[in-house]
């Protein structure tokens, strides 16, 4: 039975094929109900397969790929619990999103070619994570960056989308570049880039070993790029430029979360490279506090959950960096239904008001986009981490093992949360509390269709309970996820010398702390933006220090565009201009001219004049004769 | 049988289509190549998958100097006919009917192609040397005749630079010939053994001398200084036949022959030609970051691409000689399909000047699509042509040396840059005053595109159909030396 699931990947490339070779002979109505469909059909397989996995493996082989040695590999999917858990969100946020989708690009020319890109990329996620080697995750891997790329460069007609589009796929390059020269390295070093045959060989590796730790390095720079990490985050917050579904599908839900996907599979690997594991957790944790600062000033609401998913991706990798991946894994479930859900609301509020995304612009939007303003609200609690809520459970379980493995981690963690529940707050409050500071005559702020709405409620009530599978135990739980994953991680947890318990402290007064740092922070909020009712000065006001270093993004893409990009460029034209022009071709030139000159030097010699050659013959005979003589 | 048929059937047409009449003169030399297509890919079909040589015809042709008409084809050769007879019909097809003196053009085309699949079945050092030589005549012309404004001296350049280092070649088999044992011959399997016979230092010297003919041909940094002008200043369909399958004579010389006679040659000096084969990479992809004509760019990229291929062959182990032949042929089909798409731009627009583009896929969705398609097989997506390529030839590369194959891994990165800003700056965007009246793809350009988009895909997909056809043979040449 299991096996049927190796199809889920087949329909949305089905759907891709069809829409994307009939385009715009397809009714709008029809090209949207069959993108819808597919996926829904998968989803339907993702849950028989959930059901049914209960801790199995299994690895279904459909077609060889490439051979060359022990250079091969081949189209073969595996099916086990951690994958289970990724379809499951893939398939079924990614079938919420297309619902949305109908709605929010009903008007839009492109809206058959904008599903059938939708569509590609799903099948690409999902082979990304039903691959059973890691070459074949590299194709899904490169295959969503496409996608990321034709999704936020969708309306090509601007070039700052375009730019944008551009620089994810290039940032992702050379994350790429890590990832392939990894795969490489793994080739080497274990004659296969199978799961199965890597995992079951390294088992004979030594903790710390060199090799390990230059390929967990290398697969984790993949990592970065695919999951906007620093250095490697700019273009996260550019691919905002896609449509709404699109950030919320991919730029937060999913593809921002393969990197993840890839150290949690990998987690074997990096259990044996203490090196790596401290490496993921401290890019994770700095990752997370600098993205929130970055995400405390920003005006453009979909900037804000673009800096925070970066925020949020960096605490999966402190997880994964302190052994905690059912934890991470957790987190990455519970990102995905209030992460979609918050940018769908945002999609919502900005449906509403015409294309309006700065928040010094809204306000007062809660009595006219009622059921967006609650799950909106719903979202923001959860990601602030207020119990019952999804986000809660996740990323306390992520902050008692960094507590346990080391505190400054902790601490940096906790700092991250507090500064999350501001901005996130802030969001709210400027949005949805006060006064509209619109143009009130020219927008007409306006609730969405249900084909928008009833996907947000759905995505509502699962960042309300989606954190119940991982209560813990502390708490009373059983913390089934963790349970769930436990075939896949045991192996790397048994190489992790884990420090159990959390020195003296009880994980339940972490929770009381973390609980009243957020709560702190929420009021500060309120009373900054609700009691004192200030709204972020208007653009070109004088900003202090700090803030305006925020603002800017610390300056780093000016930063790179002085110390890379424009450099490469000035090389460029030097390498043509002198090298190529003056040098080389100089040198090939001139070997033309000295011929040349030769040839002339020759033909003076030759003047057909008899009395010259007669002259010539007597003195070189002279001359032999001489040295004969000598 | 089935090779001579091949050669004297191409030569035929070749002749025949002088003295068509004008208005058929397109179809005829259409198909006729198109009959070569079908019948090699028979051939193809059918091939078996052994490392010994098919087909093998063997004319004792100049006795006194033990030089024979010897003729056979292995996996390797058999890909290398493929991708010549499946490009030429396409390159036929895609000349303009506004093309002066088109009969010549379409008779120099159909020889080039007889010379060129000459180059490939070759297994005699001197028959293979005048197929070599015999390929510069029609491109010649046809750069001479039929190129752009500066094309006297372009040429002449081209044409010095590759006789040039195709008399080092001549010297080089002539030092071989005379030390094969007994009675002196050209056969390769004598001229393996009196290469293999001679000193290190001697191996060494004709190494270079060999390396500087196959070099200039394909080319390698720093012998490329002819193609940029080449490419950019020869009609389309010679650009196409040069960069698409005449290169390959250069890569396909290093496998065949100079690889093989010389192991003790390579090995010492593997270290350097790969150092400058990786500096190729690097350099000319750099180059083509800032430059403004798309023909010119796409000619540095081919020297890019080129630089990587050689770089795997030189590392000579299977994956660098896999990829390498893999790439030879996702190569020949990429870059053919996109500077045809440059041709159709410049037809409509009557420019090639990137900045003045912009916008086309407003106007013509249809080609931006084929053109994205085409491009990523380019930037090696998986699951596209140019992917399997690319990742054996950098494992080759590494696995000879880590340091290298990180360095030459920053190609995956670089082709994304010049290629993905290309694309933004002629298709994408708002329309520009060139493009405001753009015009989407005939069916005559379809029928060229198609069939590579469907390759680009096939290869990216399926690359053991191919993979599995050279595999004896290169295990062969690994084994053998």
């Amino acid at each position: 039975m299991l096996q049927y699931a190796a199809l889920i990947p087949f329909f949305p490339l089905a759907g891709f094929i069809i829409l994307g070779l009939l385009n715009k002979r397809l009714p709008k109505n029809l090209a949207a109900v069959i993108a819808c469909g597919m996926l829904l059909i998968s989803f339907g397989l993702a849950l028989g397969m959930f059901m049914n996995i209960s801790g199995q493996s299994q690895e279904v082989q459909l077609a060889p790929w490439i051979n060359v040695g022990s250079f091969s590999a081949s189209f073969t999917f595996l099916l086990d619990p951690l994958s289970s858990i990724f379809l499951m969100i893939i398939t079924g946020v990614g079938f919420l999103i297309h619902v949305y989708s109908i709605g929010y690009m009903h008007d839009d020319e492109k809206h058959n070619i904008f599903f059938a890109y939708l569509n590609l990329f799903v099948f690409f996620m999902l082979v990304l994570v039903m691959a059973s080697s890691y070459l074949l995750m590299f194709v899904g891997w490169e295959g969503v960056g496409l996608c990321s790329y034709l999704l936020i460069g969708f309306w090509f007609k601007n070039k700052a989308y375009n730019d944008a589009a551009k620089k994810a796929f290039i940032m992702n390059r050379i994350g790429d570049l890590g990832f392939l020269l990894g795969i490489i390295l793994l080739f080497i070093t274990f004659g296969s880039s199978d799961y199965h045959t890597i995992f079951t060989k390294a088992n004979g590796f030594m903790s710390g070993d060199a090799m390990i730790t230059t390929i967990t390095l290398l697969l984790f720079v993949g990592a970065m790029g695919k999951s906007a990490q620093i250095p490697l985050y700019t273009w996260l917050p550019d691919a905002m430029a896609g449509p709404t579904p699109v950030s919320a599908l991919i730029h937060a839900a999913t593809m921002v979360t393969a990197g993840i996907y890839m150290v949690a599979r990998s987690g074997i690997l990096y259990a044996l490279s203490p090196i790596s594991m401290y490496v993921v957790a401290l890019v994770g944790v700095v990752t997370a506090v600098f993205a929130a600062t970055i995400a405390l000033t920003q005006n453009d609401i979909k900037k804000v959950l673009a800096y925070s998913t970066v925020s949020q991706l960096g605490y999966m990798f402190l997880g994964l960096g302190v052994g905690a991946f059912s934890a991470s894994v957790f987190h990455v479930m519970t990102h995905a239904f209030f992460k979609a859900l918050l940018f769908l609301c945002a999609g919502s509020v900005i449906h509403g008001l015409a294309g309006e995304q700065d928040i010094r612009h809204m306000g007062g939007l809660r009595k006219k986009l009622p059921i967006t303003f609650i799950t909106f609200l719903i979202g923001t609690l959860a990601i602030a981490g207020i119990p019952p809520f999804a986000g809660f459970f996740s990323k306390d379980e992520i902050l008692i093992h960094a507590y346990s493995s080391n505190k400054l981690f902790w601490a940096l963690g906790m700092l991250g949360s507090m500064m999350t529940a501001f901005y996130m707050f802030r969001l709210l409050f400027l949005t949805f509390s006060g006064t509209y500071r619109g143009d009130s005559h020219k927008v007409h702020p306006h609730e969405s269709p249900k084909v928008m709405t009833v996907p947000l409620i759905i995505l509502a009530i699962l960042s309300t309970i989606g954190g119940f599978v991982g209560v813990p135990e502390s708490l009373g739980g059983t913390s089934q996820i963790s349970k769930f994953l436990d075939p896949v991680f045991k192996p790397a947890q048994a190489k992790m010398m884990m420090v159990e318990g959390s020195g003296g402290v009880s994980e339940m007064m972490l929770m009381g702390i973390t609980i009243t740092v957020v709560l702190i922070s929420i009021f500060a909020a309120w009373y900054m933006y609700v009691s004192r009712k200030s709204v972020p000065v208007s653009e070109g006001t004088k900003l202090p220090f700090f803030t305006k270093l925020s603002y800017h993004n610390f300056y780093v893409d000016e930063i790179y565009s002085a110390l890379i990009t424009k450099p490469l460029d000035k090389i460029s034209e030097l390498l043509k201009n002198i090298i190529e022009n003056k040098v080389i071709d100089g040198v090939v030139n001139a070997s033309g001219k000295v011929t040349e000159w030769v040839s002339g030097l020759m033909r003076f010699v030759q003047t057909g004049n008899v009395d010259f050659y007669l002259l010539a013959m007597v003195v070189g005979i002279a001359l032999i004769i001489f040295l004969k003589l000598m | 049988m089935p090779i001579i048929a091949l050669l004297i059937f191409t030569f035929a047409t070749a002749l025949i289509g002088l003295f068509i009449p004008i208005r058929y003169g397109n179809r005829f030399a259409f198909i006729s190549s198109l009959i070569v297509f079908i019948y090699s890919l028979y051939l193809f079909c059918t091939f078996p998958i052994t490392a010994d040589f098919q087909y093998v015809v063997d004319y004792s042709w100049i006795q006194s100097l033990g030089i024979h008409f010897k003729v056979g084809m292995d996996g390797i050769s058999v890909l290398l006919v493929m991708l010549t007879t499946f490009l030429t019909p396409l390159i036929i097809f895609s000349v303009r009917k506004s093309e002066p003196r088109p009969r010549a053009f379409y008779s120099l085309l159909l020889f080039m192609e007889m010379a060129l699949i000459g180059v490939f079945v070759s297994m005699d050092g001197f028959l293979f040397y005048i197929f070599w030589e015999i390929a510069l005549i029609p491109i010649y012309f046809i750069c001479l005749l039929w190129g752009g404004k500066d094309r006297v001296r372009i040429t002449l350049k081209f044409f010095i630079y590759t006789l040039t280092g195709s008399l080092f070649m001549l010297v080089g088999l002539i030092y071989l010939y005379l030390h094969t044992p007994g009675e002196h011959s050209f056969d390769i399997q004598a001229l393996y053994t009196a290469g293999k016979s001679l000193s290190a230092h001697a191996q060494c010297i004709l190494f270079w001398f060999f390396f500087l003919a196959f070099g200039i041909k394909m080319p390698i940094f720093p012998l490329h200084t002819w193609q940029p002008d080449t490419y950019s200043d020869a009609p389309t369909q010679g650009t196409m036949m040069l960069s698409g399958i005449m290169l390959k004579m250069g890569i396909y010389g290093l496998i065949r022959w100079m690889i093989p006679m010389l192991p003790v040659g390579l090995s010492q000096n593997a270290q350097y030609v790969m150092w400058l084969s990786i500096a190729g990479v690097l350099y000319a992809g750099i180059i083509a970051f800032t430059r403004k004509d798309m023909k010119r760019l796409l000619a540095y990229s081919s020297i890019s691409h080129v630089g990587l291929i050689a770089a795997g062959i030189f590392a000579f182990n299977g994956q660098g000689l896999q990829g390498g032949i893999i790439q030879m042929l996702s190569h020949g089909i990429n870059v053919v399909g996109l500077f045809f798409v440059v041709d159709i731009i410049q037809s409509r627009t009557g420019t090639r000047d990137i900045a003045s583009l912009g916008g086309i896929r407003l106007k013509a969705p249809y080609l931006a699509t084929v053109f994205a398609i085409i491009m990523l097989g380019a930037v090696a997506l998986p699951l596209t042509d140019g992917f399997p390529g690319e990742f054996l030839l950098i494992s080759g590369v590494f696995k000879f040396e880590n340091i290298m194959g990180a360095v030459v891994g920053l190609t995956i990165i670089i082709g994304a840059v010049y290629m993905f800003r290309m694309y933004q700056r002629t298709i994408l965007g708002e329309t520009s005053l060139a493009t405001e009246n753009f015009t989407d793809l005939t069916a005559g350009e379809k029928a060229v595109l198609i069939p590579i988009v469907i390759m680009v895909i096939l290869i990216g997909v399926c690359p053991n159909l191919f993979l599995k056809v050279s595999e004896p043979a290169i295990l062969k040449l690994l084994g053998g030396i």
